[in-house]
């Protein structure tokens, strides 16, 4: 018989040990990529266009490409998103219209990566016109980030308390002026971090722009929306699995600066989040 | 009688009001007078605080809420459908329960409900954050941090606060839902101070949080028991001759 004492410890041992696991393939991936890649990276490899069946020079408008779909996205993402988590948060009503709503936006969260670029492919670019282009890229990938902002932005809306409201009310504010002065203004750093949480998905995806707007190799920059780009996570998968002859480093290389990418937008939001806990005044 | 001759402020006709189908308010009739204190009250859920929400329409934020019966403000029906509510709630102020600063300085939670309304004019800011904060017996404790959060405040003094942020409306009418349940003696005593000036230049409806409070405070007073208006009058009256048998034992302890 085990006494509980003994259990006790067995139980937060193995927990423990449980949760480090979890940091681990981070760890590793990080490092591992670290690695490899870091003896890629100088001046030239930033800034320069690629040469030589990709295999020399820089990756610039790969990094460029990213960037503009990334802005792209948050341009129409952030607005929709927003807008329509305040409607959800504070003016809908529990009625089966949003209820319907609500589910659709679950539902959204959870299609595959690769169906919405075949559904931007259809619509953007076949239907609307716009072909393969930073437009189209970008509206593809803002639908697929709009659940994550929705649900993350409602979230943090709800959190403001419900006195604020009330008190806002019944000091004559109209309901606008409540969730302009009091709601937005306390519920924005969860929103923001919501909405670099759905830009960093956006910006590592390959698979919603591969139809609508990722050029395999088109070593100039962008003239306009309507223009085809590079991006890095296509430029990824091409370079490591389209082209013989590729230096692992070139590889690597790229793969490092697109997890830099991804994750200093991971720490502006924990920057963001902390210093807000901090002025938190509730 | 010579009630009947001061000027009434609120007017309230067979009012019922009902949550999900449980009346918390039946056929209630009262009229509050101008530039006077009325006591509203009684035990717990004997809709005290309901029939104050009713008189500035904040029941309108909960849903599930029907009513029955007519609100006269200055003899105006505050229900009927071209009332301008946000207004409404302007010349009405509530102060409640639990002191509610908002996040921000103390000057920006007296100003907020005047910067809704489209002042920005800083010197007349300046100017009302200076009056109501003596109104509420507050400037002196915070004359020389006015730009510090509200939040850093004590409990009484945050309640003061609520109370000035509800004069700088400018309003007629001050709700107060037990406006000193959370606050010790000295500051309650502060409160009740402050009324007793203000009722000069306002009409003031409060549910106070005790007997003792209501005897104190009250011109008229009116008991309430399970929705019921039990017995209404001069507060001099009530709390000395009660006439109902329910009032004198609620007044005397004997429930509640």
């Amino acid at each position: 018989m085990i006494s509980r004492q003994t259990s006790q410890r067995i139980a937060f041992t193995l927990l423990g040990l449980i949760t480090f696991l979890v940091v681990v393939p981070i760890l590793l991936v990080v490092g591992y990529i670290l690695i490899q890649g870091i003896g890629a990276i100088n001046w030239e490899f930033l800034t320069a266009m690629p040469r030589g069946g990709m295999r020399e020079g820089g990756i610039l408008p790969a990094i460029v490409g990213t960037v503009l779909l990334t802005l792209g996205t948050a341009v129409v993402a952030i607005p929709i998103g927003v807008g329509a988590a305040v409607y959800l948060a504070e003016y809908a009503r529990d009625t089966w219209l949003t209820r319907l709503i609500r589910m659709a936006i679950i539902n959204l969260a959870g299609i595959p990566s690769v169906v919405y670029g075949l559904f931007g492919l259809g619509l953007f670019v076949l239907f609307l016109r716009f072909g393969t282009s930073i437009l189209a890229g970008s509206l593809t990938l803002a639908i697929m980030t709009l659940p994550i902002i929705i649900s993350t932005a409602e979230e943090a809306i709800l959190t403001v308390p419900r006195s604020f409201r009330v008190v806002s009310i019944s000091l004559g504010g109209t309901k606008w002026q409540t969730v302009r002065h009091q709601v937005l203004p306390h519920a924005l750093p969860g929103i923001i971090t919501g909405v670099i949480l759905g830009l960093m998905r956006a910006a590592g995806e390959t698979a919603p722009i591969l139809f609508t707007v990722a050029a395999f190799y088109l070593p100039r920059l962008p003239h306009s929306v309507f223009d085809q780009t590079m991006a890095l996570p296509y430029h990824l998968f091409v370079i490591s699995t389209q082209v013989p002859g590729m230096p692992l480093r070139i590889q690597y290389g790229t793969a490092l600066v697109l997890l830099g990418f991804v994750l200093s937008m991971a720490t502006v939001a924990t920057v963001i989040r902390s210093g807000a806990r901090r002025r938190r005044q509730w | 009688m010579v009630s009947e001759m001061k000027p009434v402020k609120f007017q309230v006709n067979d009012l019922s009001v009902y949550y999900d189908g449980h009346r918390a308010l039946n056929d209630v009739t009262l009229s509050i007078y101008a530039n006077e204190i009325l006591a509203i009250f009684g035990p717990a859920h004997s809709g005290r605080s309901t029939l104050l929400r009713t008189l500035n329409r904040l029941n309108d934020l909960m849903e599930g809420v029907l009513m029955d019966g007519q609100v006269l403000l200055d003899g105006e029906d505050i229900y009927a459908p071209d009332v301008d509510v946000v207004e409404l709630r302007r010349r009405v102020g509530m102060v409640f329960a639990l002191p509610i600063p908002l996040p921000g300085t103390i000057r920006e939670n007296i100003t907020y409900g005047p910067r809704l309304a489209g002042v920005h004019d800083k010197a007349r800011m300046d100017d009302l954050a200076e009056r109501t904060l003596i109104q509420a017996a507050l400037w002196d404790e915070v004359k020389n941090r006015l730009d510090d959060p509200a939040m850093a405040l004590s409990g009484g003094q945050q309640q003061r606060l609520c109370l000035a942020r509800t004069l700088a409306l400018e309003p007629e009418v001050i709700l107060l839902d037990e406006p000193t349940s959370g606050l010790d003696p000295i500051s309650t005593l502060k409160v009740e101070e402050a009324l007793q000036e203000l009722k000069k230049a306002y009409t003031i409806v409060i549910v106070p949080h005790n007997v003792q409070q209501a005897a104190r405070v009250a011109d008229q007073a009116a008991f309430f028991l399970m929705g019921d208006l039990i017995e209404y009058g001069a507060g001099a009256n009530i709390f000395t001759d009660p006439e109902d048998k329910r009032t004198d034992d609620y007044i005397t302890g004997r429930f509640g």
